[in-house]
């Protein structure tokens, strides 16, 4: 009986420790970002320029990196989801057993290199190709970054998006074949719309690695703090300015502060992402 | 002062503990271990020193690492690091915010360097004047035809704000006019390099030693003080005379004069051999 009670407490402990973690982290972001809005002020932080070190006057500007952050997430996004959607289904529909058992430890593999390693690859392969294709004087720009980010939520979208299909009941599929209707008719028009749900959860959680990411993108995004809307633009993220510029910093100074900000606008965006994944999950009821 | 006193009681532990494992003989005897941070103009050739001092010093060990002279700076205020290496000067800000803390930055120019401008081999232009370089950094200047060349668009190359290249370029380049906002702020300078190598029309600035070691994959532009000045190549003899007009002096900050270890450390880098090494390493020596 004691025993119980004892492991009950342990893992309840265990669960609790990620609410605490993430408790803490918004109070401690908090804490660090609040001084900036008294001292410089909130609109400071609505600027159009960041230039945070600058002799004429310091800039801390969120629209440029904002702005970067949303076109290279928006890019990356458009381009991962349409191949992994469609290498989810082939893995878990249309592949042979010995195919799948091929696919798959690349897939991971995938997933495991290093985001310095793909940032490498992306300056000195990927930028070279992007200048190629578009006749531009320099590949550091968005949509080099977005397709380097595509490469790394592809891994998280289709395992997801296929363990959604896996699950979905094979009585749906008998009846629909039973029905008359092809195997590829069955695939979509049965079995990836009732798996749609685990789909877009599973966009969702790649979209939140792509905001996240922060490597990669630094390295090969050009980072130029400017609003722009054209992939072949130079863009900087919010991710890649903090990591550029947090070591640099004294504690306590406005810029530290104005990175703060940026953690704290960085941390609405993800947490915003999950809210709406959760709330298509809730709505097709796959969560209770 | 509450709060000291857990700190405390653990640095006394910690005392009590590292005496009793040394023994007597070891007592009274001056740290054995040094950090140096700060500017990663500087990272090879302060690592360069430290081997060689630790060589000369066993049981001493130096460590160095890099992260840009404002990190070395902010080290150096939040009290974890003995010697900061700084590519530029501290600045107010930062000395208002060091006297708050009971710091007391101390400079030593332990060499000089000259920022090189790079350009890509297959541009034509090869000489610039300052006023040039500053209108192109900041964006009055987007063409290259506006500069003695083609007519193609102006690829500015920089460092990153947590740079203190980026600082002293800002300062003296520029004339603390804000870099153009279009400019490829970069995480490092091999990124530059890497940048101006691949891009034809890509304008970047690197330290002289990085410049020397990218021979032939980058091309070096003459800096003029003005349009009637000579064109001067950066090399260690026109630091040397003052003609290179984008020099700088490299420099250890410590908290106060250097004291034990870290005056140790100072000496041998600005005795003959640590001036040798900044010879060898692409510096410029100060003695």
């Amino acid at each position: 009986m004691f025993r119980e009670r004892a492991i009950h407490l342990l893992l309840l402990a265990a669960a609790s420790t990620s609410i605490l973690v993430v408790a803490l982290i918004f109070v401690f972001l908090g804490k660090e970002a609040l001084p900036f809005l008294k001292e410089p002020g909130l609109g400071a932080l609505l600027d159009t320029r960041w230039a945070p070190v600058s002799f004429v006057r310091e800039r801390y500007g969120l629209a440029p990196l904002a702005a970067g952050s949303t076109l290279v997430t928006a890019l990356a996004t458009v381009f991962s989801v349409p191949f992994s959607v469609f290498g989810a289904v082939y893995i878990a529909e249309v592949a042979r057993p010995a195919e799948r058992e091929f696919l798959k430890p690349f897939i991971e593999i995938l997933a495991s290199i290093p985001s310095v390693v793909l940032g490498f690859f992306g300056l000195v392969v990927v930028a070279p190709l992007v200048k190629r294709a578009f006749g531009l004087y320099t590949g550091l720009n968005a949509l080099t970054g977005a397709l380097l980010l595509a490469l790394m939520a592809v891994p998280t979208i289709i395992s997801i998006s296929e363990d959604a299909i896996n699950s979905v009941p094979r009585s749906y599929k008998q009846a629909s074949l039973a029905l008359g209707a092809s195997p590829f008719q069955t695939i979509w028009r049965v079995t990836v719309p009732a798996a749609l749900p685990g789909i877009i959860a599973a966009v969702m959680l790649g979209m939140g690695r792509i905001v996240g990411e922060t490597m990669a993108v630094m390295m090969v995004t050009g980072n130029s703090p400017i609003i722009t809307f054209s992939p072949l633009d130079p863009v900087r993220t919010m991710t890649a300015t903090i990591a550029a510029e947090m070591g640099e910093v004294p504690f306590g100074s406005d810029h530290y502060r104005a990175l703060f900000c940026v953690g704290v606008v960085l941390l609405a965006a993800t947490f915003a992402i999950n809210l709406v994944a959760q709330r298509v999950l809730k709505r097709y009821g796959m969560m209770k | 002062m509450k709060r000291h006193i857990p700190t405390l009681f653990l640095l006394a532990a910690a005392a009590a503990l590292l005496a009793a494992a040394a023994g007597p003989a070891r007592a009274g005897q001056e740290a054995r271990y040094l950090t140096v941070k700060g500017s990663d103009t500087m990272v090879h050739l302060a690592s360069t020193w430290a081997e060689a001092f630790m060589k000369a010093h066993p049981g001493v060990e130096v460590s160095v690492t890099g992260g840009g002279s404002g990190t070395g700076i902010a080290a150096l205020l939040n009290g974890t690091t003995d010697i900061c290496a700084a590519s530029r000067a501290i600045r107010p800000r930062e000395l208002q915010l060091a006297a708050r803390r009971g710091i007391q930055p101390v400079a030593t120019v332990v060499a000089r360097d000259a920022i090189a401008v790079v350009v890509n081999p297959a541009n034509p232009v090869s000489t610039l004047t300052l006023e040039q370089l500053r209108k192109i950094f900041t964006g009055a200047v987007t063409r290259w035809n506006q500069v003695g060349g083609p007519d193609a668009p102006i690829l500015v190359l920089s460092r990153d704000n947590s740079s203190g290249t980026f600082v002293f370029f800002l300062e003296h380049v520029l004339q603390k006019e804000d870099y153009t906002p279009r400019a490829r702020f970069m995480p490092a300078t091999s990124a530059i390099v890497q940048a101006a190598a691949a891009d034809r029309w890509a304008i970047g600035y690197v330290g002289l030693g990085y410049a020397v070691e990218a021979k032939g994959r980058v091309k070096t532009v003459r800096i003029r003080k003005d349009a009637a000045a000579p064109a001067v190549a950066p090399s260690e003899a026109a630091v040397r005379d003052g003609s290179y007009p984008i020099a700088r002096p490299l420099r250890f900050y410590t908290n106060g004069a250097p004291r034990g270890l870290a005056k140790a450390f100072v000496d041998f880098c600005l005795g003959p051999e640590g001036q040798r090494i900044v010879r060898e390493t692409g510096y410029v020596p100060v003695r």
